[in-house]
């Protein structure tokens, strides 16, 4: 099944869902409005043609600075039908928050933790966001593309993370200009 | 007579219990010796592996996450190489995909060892510990042959592999598969019918297949609970498919029938592994043919202006892989392995995620202890079989 048929599949039990083809070069793709996920997933689960019995994984993508930004992912198995299917949810780093799929699949509960934890992105309705893999009294998420790797600190006595503004923002940009642009480009500046 | 009192009691295990297999720390609530709840806490070997492969290129990227599932870093490596190379749209020569079988499963049989010798040791069987410690030596010794390194060879790159394979491959190989067999059935001797192991595992533990899918766990254990879902059978990958191989399955879902998966997983993997000894000849193509990838090979980059440069570009700057995601998954030891890469056209990865089946096993241990005796904790975590580098990455 490709992604169109996905879509015609879906948009049988859920007329206006907003689906779209989000050109996928592994697997069939949906890129799927914020509002219309928690339907969106249980149709998925639920159909008898499609039976995603298995959120197999899910992460997110920081674009900063481009918005939206940050994209949530969703990699979906039906072990009986033997289909792939991916996710992609949009949204603006001002308005970061999804609805939780926890009740539509169990293996949520963690791995929505561990993209709070890390992106900062809140589930609606999870009821149990906690830090995961960073410590309890962790500030800040680390993989943002703006949270600071690489700043230089003297070793000190034992106090949080802790920056100024300008610091941070120099350092953000020091990461930017080392970062961007492909290496091609980078090594034809440098020359 | 004075009523008795009664109430729960708190327990605290790990993080540094020998039995947790890394890091692990649970809090049990317990009344009497049944276990009330258990609360997992991971993150103690986080240690950023995803944050600092976005500052590495490509093929750096390799030997970073062979370190997150320590135990199989072949499986690691593959997934990451297979969904990089889907991006730049390689398609791998014969030869190649068939050593990366064979080192695929020659990578299961090792973490399969090191899982029935702790697992039996948690168990009271010390004994096992140290027959397959031994097997996995030699299992060891061909990582150090092929790449100089026992744990982590580094050998799958994208485009192909490091090098060719070494004089002396096949033999050494073959040595190991006729051994075996015949050690596994040892194994089989000290455990599948020892009373006591059997009065450990069976019917403890106990995932039903629905509940096991819920949270993720395809692979050995959702295979133990009969649910015959296989990687490398639903969506083959590196010629699987040309392979003759069945997916052992279980019925009851408990420890018990987990490591009869296991083993019988073993015997399949040896098969696997005799059909690709047989197809691999033993001097021929090791990388794809493409020099957006693989440097020329030495003798030219030594004689010729133009090989030394691009050898030296793809050194220093590496190479840009178009725009785009994938995420290709591969049959790990401990169940469905993968890496999602993501790439803004440069020859830095966006983003990596690793899918962590180890990560979800921890998640669902509440579903498997609660209810049961506190000694059945340990058969538990021994029979999920979960690697902490995987969990907190």
């Amino acid at each position: 099944m490709d992604a169109a048929a996905f879509i015609a599949a879906i948009s049988a039990a859920l007329p206006g869902a907003g689906l779209e083809d989000g050109q996928g070069v592994d697997q069939p793709t949906l890129v799927v409005p914020r509002d219309r996920l928690v339907e969106v997933c249980e149709a998925l689960r639920d159909q008898p043609a499609l039976r995603f019995d298995v959120l197999a994984d899910m992460t997110a993508v920081d674009w900063w600075p481009r918005e939206p930004r940050y994209t949530v992912v969703y990699h979906l198995l039906s072990t009986v039908n033997r289909l792939r299917l991916r996710l992609e949810v949009a949204l603006d780093g001002a308005d970061a928050h999804v609805p939780t799929v926890r009740r539509t699949w169990a293996s949520a509960g963690w791995l929505e933790r561990e993209v709070w934890d890390l992106f900062g992105i809140v589930f609606d309705g999870h009821g149990d966001l906690r830090r995961l893999l960073m410590p309890e009294d962790w500030e800040g998420h680390p993989l943002r593309k703006d949270y600071p790797v690489q700043i230089s600190m003297k070793p000190k006595v034992y106090a949080p993370l802790q920056v100024t503004e300008e610091e941070f923002h120099s350092q953000i940009e020091k990461d930017r200009t080392v970062r961007g642009g492909t290496g091609l480009e980078r090594g034809r500046e440098r020359s | 007579m004075a009523e008795l009192r009664t109430e729960t009691m708190t327990v605290n295990m790990g993080p540094q219990h020998p039995s947790t297999h890394g890091v692990l720390r649970l809090v049990l609530q317990l009344d009497g010796e049944t276990v009330v709840s258990v609360q997992p806490t991971i993150g103690y070997l986080h240690t950023g592996i995803e944050k600092t492969a976005e500052e590495k290129k490509y093929q750096q990227v390799i030997p970073l996450v062979e370190r997150m599932d320590y135990l199989s870093s072949h499986s690691n490596s593959l997934g990451f190489a297979l969904s990089v190379e889907k991006l730049l749209g390689l398609e791998m020569p014969r030869r190649v995909q068939d050593i990366r079988v064979l080192l695929a499963e020659l990578q299961r049989l090792n973490s399969h060892l090191v899982w029935l010798g702790t697992h039996g040791m948690e168990l009271g069987a010390v004994s096992i510990m140290l027959y397959t410690f031994r097997e996995r030596e030699l299992l060891l010794d061909v990582n150090e042959l092929i790449a100089g390194f026992r744990m982590f060879p580094s050998y799958i790159r994208v485009g192909g592999l490091r090098e060719d394979l070494p004089p002396g491959f096949h033999e050494s190989v073959a040595r190991i598969l006729d051994l075996l067999p015949g050690k596994i059935e040892e194994y089989e001797d000290l455990l599948t019918h020892n009373e006591i192991f059997r009065k450990r595992t069976r019917g403890v533990g106990v995932i039903s297949g629905a509940s096991a899918l819920s949270y993720g766990l395809v692979g050995p254990i959702a295979r133990g609970a009969g649910v015959p879902y296989d990687v490398r059978k639903a969506f083959p990958y590196c010629g699987y498919e040309t392979y003759q191989f069945d997916v052992p399955v279980g019925t009851r879902g408990d420890v018990y029938d987990r490591y009869l998966v296991r083993i019988e997983e073993m015997r399949q993997s040896i098969r696997i592994c005799r059909q690709a000894l047989e197809r691999i000849p033993p001097k021929g193509e090791w990388a794809v043919d493409d020099p957006r990838v693989v440097p020329p090979p030495k003798d030219r980059v030594y004689t010729e202006m133009e090989a030394l440069i691009l050898h030296f570009l793809l050194y220093s700057q590496g190479f840009l892989v178009p725009r785009g995601e994938a995420y290709v998954p591969v049959e790990g030891p401990r169940g469905e392995h993968g890496c999602y890469v993501v790439s803004d056209g440069g020859n830095r990865p966006w983003r990596i995620k690793m899918r962590s089946p180890s990560m979800l096993a921890c998640q669902a241990l509440h579903e498997m202890i609660v209810g049961g005796m506190i000694a059945d904790v340990i058969a538990v975590i021994g029979s999920i079989d979960v690697v902490m580098g995987d969990v907190d990455r």
